[in-house]
């Protein structure tokens, strides 16, 4: 599929570009930019912000298999990420993981059929003295329990 | 107790009630003094990196040429990634404008062309509200053309704001230089050093949150006053994290020298259901654990903790009760450094993916005596042969954690040697594992 930047997110990307003294260091902005547009980061994608930013495809294809906040593939309207690294794990990291993992019917890096949720298990997000947490897209949720998650689902389902 | 970088004060985050409590006072002193006079002060006065190495802040400006063709550059390094490590999102949230005044002051004393703050992707809510604090900056004069208006002088510097994409080792100051060039996050093999040839091939300085947010306080109280606070070779305050088997976890800023029987039991409230602590890691996962019985007397300072064969890191406190499955545990630290290697190095690359495994074998409960000898021959192989420290932050927990808690791990594996290729271990060189002594 075809991909263009909307002539507003033009504007927002020569903002970024003017940030730095060269072209090249804003791709990780407007790499968001995209994101943020198309929901993923597909090849049109990429090749349109080589494009913008005089750059090469595979340099923009290294940039986005290096850094895991860019989506390779399409992720749900709501993107649910659970921390189970250490400070979590000790305060039940993994039972919120196994219960969203339950609770929505998929693994790691899945998407529910109806493509509302998307899972992922990712490292600290720097919540460990509000641990457990689960990231919904940009929000932090902190300091949950069991409950807390399935109302936090439920009230998503009806957004 | 004063506090310094996070005080009790409401709405400090707006920026008129933070100049309303003597804020961007110590920006317009500064500006009256010579850049060499601000180093020397910041020498002077001790400060040391809060991000994990605790080198002296001052001595590290003072690297910077002072005459250059090229541009010369300032990082703020927010990428707080380490976990356990929690405390540049409060200064974010809290009092952003004190970190905004004391990289100004820092982008003053070692003559910067631009600022750029850098912070982790993650962070999105914390990123949100530092730009409003920087934008309000904008509007009154204090960053940008209108400096030279507002301050006198002749010395203008733009404060941008760098967001991060999700990569821990992107905290490492040469990878996060990269990573703001729009590169992959690679650790560059030093020397040459940042100071030399960092962003963009320029002079660069780079400092931690933290660090920078102290330097206001300084500039306007005085040296003097701040190398009285806490532990002489360490002073000021530090935001220690606390997290895990913590009855009320969370930031607490404190005089470094803050015992760490203190920190748990008198802020941190003790540990949930009155339990033992089995295990404490006192600065971000990648330090030396110690065991529970250990920690009566230990002091939260760099040279203390040294001392007691662990290090301060972030300050990161992670508590582990008596009930904790530390192969688990271990297991899961192992998995993160696996998961954050960036690649570049084939000891840490294939050292953390052998750990992993290993771990893995023993927490499925089918390891043996001898994988524990393997574990430790891996992490010291990885230390000290790879670019950047994230192989010593890899192989530390291992080698530690197994070398201290030998006895409870011992009970968690087989005397029997199970699997096959666990007998290679009679040719590797690590037979004993002495504590090594922890590097700087």
């Amino acid at each position: 599929m075809e991909f263009t930047f909307t002539p507003e997110n033009l504007n927002r990307i020569n903002e970024v570009i003017s940030h730095y003294p060269e072209k090249r260091p804003a791709v990780m902005g407007v790499l968001y930019i995209a994101q943020e547009q198309n929901g993923w980061i597909s090849y049109e994608v990429m090749k349109e912000v080589a494009y913008v930013l005089d750059m090469k495809e595979e340099e923009i294809l290294g940039i986005v298999s290096f850094y895991t906040m860019y989506h390779e593939k399409p992720v749900g309207k709501f993107h649910l990420q659970v921390c189970t690294n250490v400070s979590c794990m000790l305060r039940g990291g993994y039972k919120i993981y196994d219960h969203v993992k339950e609770k929505l019917g998929i693994e790691n890096g899945g998407v529910t059929e109806d493509k509302l949720f998307s899972l992922e298990e990712v490292e600290c997000m720097g919540s460990c003295g509000t641990a457990p947490m689960i990231a919904v897209n940009e929000d932090y949720f902190e300091n949950l329990n069991i409950q807390q998650i399935d109302q936090i689902i439920e009230s998503l389902k009806n957004k | 107790m004063e506090k310094i970088v996070l005080p009790d004060i409401k709405d400090l985050h707006l920026i008129d009630v933070y100049i309303q409590n003597g804020g961007y006072t110590a920006l317009k002193k500064a500006f009256s003094q010579t850049p060499d006079d601000i180093i020397d002060q910041v020498k002077k006065s001790g400060l040391r990196g809060r991000g994990g190495a605790a080198f002296f802040a001052g001595l590290k400006w003072s690297f910077m040429p002072k005459t250059s063709s090229k541009p010369k550059y300032l990082c703020i390094n927010g990428d707080e990634s380490e976990p356990g490590s929690f405390k540049d999102r409060q200064i974010l949230e809290f009092n952003p404008h004190q970190l905004i005044e004391g990289t100004l002051i820092e982008a003053y004393a070692i003559q910067a062309n631009a600022a750029y703050i850098y912070i982790r992707g993650e962070y999105h809510k914390w990123i949100k509200l530092l730009e409003k604090a920087l934008a309000d900056a904008y509007e009154y004069g204090f960053v940008g053309d209108k400096m030279k208006e507002k301050l006198g002088g002749n010395y203008s510097v733009n404060i941008y704001v760098h967001k991060g994409a999700g990569a821990y080792i992107c905290g490492e100051e040469s990878a996060l230089m990269n990573s703001i060039e729009g590169k992959r996050g690679y650790p560059r093999v030093k020397p040459p050093f940042p100071a030399q040839n960092g962003l963009w091939g320029c002079p660069t300085t780079i400092n931690n949150v933290e660090t920078v947010a102290n330097v206001p306080p300084i500039i306007n109280k005085g040296w003097e006053w701040f190398s009285k606070i806490g532990e002489p070779k360490h002073p000021g305050t530090i935001l220690y994290g606390l997290s895990g088997h913590v009855n009320n976890p969370g930031i607490y800023e404190l005089p470094s020298g803050t015992l760490l029987t203190d920190l748990i039991y008198k802020y941190g409230g003790g540990v949930p259901g009155n339990k033992k602590i089995l295990c404490v890691i006192p600065g971000g996962s990648s330090m030396p654990p110690l065991r529970g019985e250990q920690i009566e007397g230990i002091k939260m300072d760099a040279e203390s903790l040294k001392a007691a064969g662990t290090s301060i890191g972030t300050a990161g406190i992670i508590v582990m009760d008596e009930d904790t499955d530390l192969v688990q545990v271990l297991a899961r630290i192992a998995k993160f450094y696996y998961h954050e290697s960036c690649g570049q190095c084939t000891p840490c690359r294939e050292g953390t993916g052998w750990m992993l495994k290993l771990l893995n074998r023993i927490a499925k409960g089918e390891g043996s005596t001898h994988d524990l000898d393997l574990l430790i021959s891996v992490a010291s192989n990885i230390e000290g042969n790879t670019i950047c420290a994230l192989g010593e932050a890899a192989a530390w927990p291992v080698r530690f954690m197994i070398t201290r808690f030998r006895d409870y791990f011992e009970t968690c594996v087989s005397r029997e040697v199970t699997i096959p290729v666990a007998n290679k271990v009679h040719s590797l060189r690590h037979t004993e594992y002495p504590l090594a002594p922890i590097k700087d």
